[in-house]
């Protein structure tokens, strides 16, 4: 809301008060300054001249050479090309090191030989249109017809002299977007009296009824419809006062009936429309549902497909305007227009909402409206209207007044309880400076009834009382205290296990990301999950920015690729990368999906190999105290390289995959090197860490150690082999060590060697050679169940 | 005999001083006071001696050898010495040469911030709670006050997925799952993601995060969500930080405010950083409404709470400078390296 300070003079002074003051108390009592501008606040030196004689430029064919009186003894000359001006002319000069209102610098300089001290200024270069002033020429000298003096600034000359402010105002205040309504908040703010008017309309006599007729169909939608008839209409030009008030505001005047309704809506608030009465057939309007199918062309010049929950302004033919939103193309005002309609009506906020949604136009009006305007404020606006016509004298109104009112409005009561909202603030305020509070913000109060004003809509309860209460009597007089009774704060479980495992991860080299968790369906497919797969069925988004971020994720691997690309794109040589980020996963007959956090690690680049993201991945679960898990080769993921990748599991449950990228998704994300990828079920993950330790005293006995050199089939799993050592050992067993595996010129195809170190140990005494010979033969033994023979 | 001791003694110091490396003075010891040593073959000769002469021989030899002892021993200490010096000059390093650096990862700046913050509230009793991002429209708008009508709701500003489920746009509804969860104390925050149907740009991000707070609890009073804030306000910007509490609009808090921060670039003076205001807006908040209690079995008779909500990128943009929020998504490890 764009407010004219100088309009808000008519209603409240408050004397001599910075902007920035303005602005600062204004803010805080709840009206948000956003900033504030006056009109030629850049324009220096530029001042009203006028023309004390015209001369031909002796070199020069379309040059006059001009003496101005500037306010000052001597005159000053300035050459111009334009022909409009003549000797009494009023212009604007822009005299020697002056500024325009676009920036512009202007200085003195010879034109043809002639010394020139200046500019004389069009309109334009004023940055007006003839909307501003329709008696100025667009291609000539700007010839003032304004009562103002040599000398004189143009600034205040002209009226370009207005502070428009910015208001934000929040959508449950529709009341401040009006003068009226903001006047009212800035008496309060500043104390000052609020000089409210009543408008008054003399009437010409005569009978609205002969000429119009209303029915309102739909009661619920349409609130309240007040119309009012003028004839003899005058269209023209508004008066400056008038036109500068809503140039101030961001509304360009068009002809002084327009105007009028632009006035009145940026006065009280409340939307206007006026329509020639030539195009309503049989003189009657109805207010109706628009019919399935029915079109009807705006003012904009579009056609519109209307459907039957929207409101719309028909005669007995046709629709001709959506209610609230926009008029018709043909039933507006022109030249030739002897009477008008003025409407002043209340249409249901939702309805209007939907109804500009749908048709993909919203207005000013429409803005409004949604908002749920005060049904009460019809009259007065439309009063106002015609108090304006008659003062213009742009046509004779007619009496009467058409007045359908099914508001069934009711004002809202409610009670103060002065104790309760001292105890809610945490304040101490008066009762009596409450009561006056809100006396000065126009409720009404019969002891300790409070009787809400039907333009604050938005108060229905007593804690919306403590509000106004609280920000007029100022938010930074309420004192500052620390809650009672503070219980000790804490991370949960799950919490600390997750900064457990993001500091892991930080500790081996990987950087955190974090990554949308919308993608594109193309996703799957970049990664090869089968058209069948079951992952697939993701939550979709109805109303996606773009296919790229229209679906949550089932997977986040993705997600990870994308980054590594990125990374790798831009050059960037080794990098390691991890993420904790949900998967959305949809459950049948659930109207919401399972969202489950996983770790995602991502990695490339020199030295980088399976088995670096691997031993990443049991450091991690080392530390997490998960052991005895599985880790089993996994062939038939898509997503990764066939022999390359493994699946991790514990008592059968799986919790994780680790493996190399398959270089067919490498390509498809652009990606010319290996890249290892693993991900982590976080939940799995913290059902199964263990975080009780118990210390194990350290050994008062020596252990013995055994190395064993094994042939197998390159087939056969270390983690097997290392399996059924430790079946074999049973409890003596301490740990089982891999030094080597060696495949090559003295070992036949298709087999490996494989050597371990096996140390064994018993707390309560030194193991006996018989004991750990026997312990060695029964890992023979059970080598020799996996095909693997002791090496010679 | 007398002189021949002597001798030995003589010679003997002079082959001392003459050896340059261990080898060479083990060689002397060897030669005088080995069992076949020089020394040691006089020594065997006592027995021809007369009774007076023995014991003043006797004692000569004995202090010759003590002699030629403890000058081996000065002659290798000083042997020792110098070889050690010699190799530690060998040994010298250019210590300018880099170190061998393990790798540590970063935190992702988002993250780093957000830890801050949940440390400050976890010091003042708060816990840290979570609700879902894909979520049901009552949670996100209608417990919160916001009807089906409402213009916050237009779809412009909201990923549906149907007409019950959206994307939440706000960490609000986690106070909706806290209060139908807990009964009151309750004292919580819960940061994480939501999502705004708004284009990618510098400014914008259809996915940012955001942080929600809520109190709950007998005679929670207006001026103790002033209090609450203004220390984690201090405690994140600075004890010298001005803050002050503006009146705004917020359909499930009455009354609401807006937290501005005096500007620290300007100190309230404007400029280009407050976009000339002299304050920056750095959080919403205010008295949770007495229906949205009401709407999840609170008794706003018995109870009262404050809430409050604050976009978690704008404070890492400003702590560490960036202008672009884009790069928080992009991820390029030149840019995570930085924090």
């Amino acid at each position: 809301m764009n407010l004219s300070m100088r309009w808000l003079k008519d209603y409240v002074d408050i004397g001599n008060v910075s902007m920035r003051e303005f602005s600062e108390a204004m803010s805080m009592s709840g009206s948000k300054v956003e900033g504030w501008e006056t009109e030629f606040d850049g324009v220096k030196n530029v001042v009203v001249g006028k023309i004390l004689s015209v001369e031909p430029h002796p070199d020069s064919d379309h040059l006059v050479i001009c003496q101005l009186d500037i306010g000052k003894e001597e005159p000053v000359q300035i050459v111009t090309g334009a022909s409009n001006v003549h000797a009494g002319d009023l212009v604007p000069a822009a005299l020697h090191k002056s500024q325009l209102p676009n920036g512009v610098k202007i200085t003195k300089g010879k034109l043809r030989g002639v010394m020139s001290n200046g500019m004389m200024c069009s309109i334009g270069e004023l940055n007006l249109t003839k909307g501003d002033f329709p008696y100025a020429v667009e291609d000539g000298i700007f010839l003032i017809q304004e009562d103002c003096k040599p000398g004189q600034d143009i600034a205040s000359a002209i009226g370009c002299d207005d502070t428009c402010v910015e208001f934000e105002i929040t959508p449950n205040r529709p009341d401040c977007l009006s003068v009226i309504g903001l006047a009212r908040e800035v008496a309060v703010t500043f104390d000052k009296p609020l000089n409210l008017h009543t408008p008054k309309v003399k009437g010409c006599g005569g009978d609205i009824h002969d000429y119009l007729s209303v029915e309102v169909q739909n009661k619920e939608l349409c609130q309240r419809y007040v119309a009012r008839v003028v004839k003899n209409v005058k269209v023209g030009t508004s008066p400056r006062w008038m036109r500068e008030r809503l140039r101030a505001s961001g509304v360009r005047p068009i002809d002084n009936i327009v105007d009028i309704t632009n006035y009145v809506m940026l006065e009280y608030g409340q939307p206007m429309h006026a329509f020639d009465i030539e195009y309503v057939k049989g003189n009657k309007i109805i207010v109706r549902n628009a019919l399935n199918g029915e079109t009807l062309t705006t003012l904009d010049g579009v056609e519109r497909n209307l459907t039957e929950d929207m409101l719309v302004i028909a005669d007995a033919e046709k629709a001709s305007a959506v209610a609230g939103v926009m008029g018709g193309e043909h039933s507006g005002i022109s030249e030739g227009t002897h009477t008008v309609v003025f409407e002043s009506a209340c249409f249901k906020g939702s309805s209007i909402r939907v109804t500009a949604k749908k048709l993909g136009m919203r207005t000013e009006s429409s803005g409004r409206f949604e908002k749920g305007l005060d049904a009460q404020n019809c009259l007065p606006a439309i009063q106002r209207a015609c108090e304006l016509i008659e003062m213009l004298g742009a046509g004779e109104v007619v009496d009467g007044v058409i007045d359908i009112d099914n508001s069934g409005y009711q004002p809202t009561v409610l009670h103060l309880d002065a104790e309760w909202t001292n105890k809610f603030l945490g304040t101490d305020i008066p009762e009596e400076r409450m009561k006056q509070i809100l006396t000065d913000l126009h409720f009404t109060l019969n002891g300790n009834e409070i009787t809400v004003p039907s333009f604050r809509g938005d108060v229905e309860h007593k804690a919306d009382i403590a509000e106004e209460v609280a920000r007029i009597y100022g938010y930074n007089n309420i004192p500052t205290t620390i809650a009672k009774g503070s219980p000790q704060g804490k991370y949960s479980e799950y919490q600390n296990f997750e900064r457990t495992v993001n500091q892991i991860m930080l500790s081996q080299g990987l950087y955190e990301i974090m990554t949308y968790s919308f993608v594109s369906p193309k996703q799957y497919d970049k990664i090869r999950l089968p058209k069948n797969d079951p992952k697939r069925n993701s939550v979709v988004i109805t109303n996606p920015l773009g296919e790229d971020t229209s679906i949550m994720r089932t997977n986040a691997i993705p997600s990870m690729m994308d980054i590594l690309s990125k990374n790798y794109n831009n050059r960037n040589g080794a990098v390691s990368l991890y993420e904790i980020g949900n998967e959305y996963l949809p459950v049948e007959a659930e109207l919401l999906p399972d969202e489950i956090p996983n770790l995602v690690m991502g990695m490339y680049g020199e030295n980088k190999d399976f088995f670096t993201l691997k031993g990443v991945v049991e450091n991690l679960l080392e530390i997490l105290d998960i052991e005895d898990y599985d880790v089993t080769a996994c062939q038939n993921d898509p997503t990764f390289h066939p022999g390359r990748c493994a699946i991790l599991s514990k008592d059968g449950e799986e919790f994780g995959i680790i493996g190399e990228i398959h270089p067919l998704v490498c390509q498809n994300y652009d990606i010319n090197a290996r890249v290892y990828v693993g991900k982590l079920d976080m939940f799995k993950l913290f059902a199964l860490m263990n975080d009780e330790k118990t210390y194990v005293p350290l050994p008062k006995f020596p252990a013995s150690t055994r190395d064993l050199a094994l042939l197998c089939d390159d087939s056969l799993p270390v983690l097997t082999m290392e399996k059924a050592i430790k079946n074999a050992v049973g409890k003596i067993l301490e740990k089982i060590e891999l030094f080597d595996v060696y495949k090559g010129s003295q070992i036949a195809e298709g087999k490996k060697s494989v050597a371990f170190n096996i140390t064994m140990r018993a707390a309560d005494r030194t193991l006996t050679d018989d004991e750990v010979n026997a312990a060695m033969n029964k890992i023979l033994k059970a080598m020799e169940e996996l095909g693997a023979q002791i090496r010679a | 005999m007398k002189a021949a001791l002597e001798a030995i003694e003589k010679k003997a110091f002079e082959e001392l001083e003459q050896s340059t490396d261990l080898k060479a003075l083990d060689a002397v010891r060897v030669k005088y006071l080995g069992k076949k040593g020089e020394l040691t073959a006089i020594l065997k000769q006592m027995g021809k001696l007369s009774a007076e002469e023995r014991p003043v021989i006797g004692q000569l030899a004995n202090q010759i050898r003590a002699q030629i002892e403890e000058k081996l021993e000065e002659s290798k200490t000083n042997l020792e010495s110098k070889l050690l010096d010699e190799r530690l000059k060998t040994e010298t390093l250019d210590v300018t040469l880099p170190g061998n650096k393990q790798v540590i990862g970063k935190k992702h700046p988002i993250t780093t911030v957000l830890d801050e913050i949940k440390e400050i509230f976890i010091g003042m009793g708060f816990e840290i709670a979570q609700g879902p991002e894909v979520e049901l429209d009552y949670y996100n708008f209608e417990a919160l006050n916001i009807p089906k009508d409402h213009p916050a709701r237009d779809t412009q500003d909201t990923f549906y997925i149907n007409d019950n489920v959206v994307l939440r746009t706000q960490t609000s509804p986690v106070q909706i799952h806290a209060m139908e969860n807990k009964k009151p104390p309750i004292r919580i925050i819960a940061p994480g993601r939501v999502y705004r149907s708004d284009a990618l740009d510098a400014t914008h991000s259809p996915l940012f995060h955001q942080m929600e707070g809520l109190v709950v609890d007998k005679n929670i009073t207006m001026s103790d969500l002033k209090g609450t804030l203004e220390v984690f306000v201090k405690r994140l910007y600075g004890e010298d930080s001005v803050v002050r509490f503006r009146p705004h609009h917020f359909p499930f808090t009455e009354p609401s405010a807006e937290l501005d921060v005096m500007c620290f670039n300007c100190h309230g003076e404007g400029c280009r950083l407050c976009k000339g205001e002299g304050w920056i807006e750095i959080l919403g908040c205010g008295m949770v409404h007495p229906k949205v209690l009401a709407n999840c079995g609170i008794d706003p008779e018995e109870y009262s709470g404050f809430a409050f909500g604050m976009g978690v990128e704008r404070v890492v943009m400003r702590r560490y400078n960036i202008d672009d929020l884009r790069m928080f998504y992009e991820n390029d490890v030149r840019f995570l390296n930085q924090f």
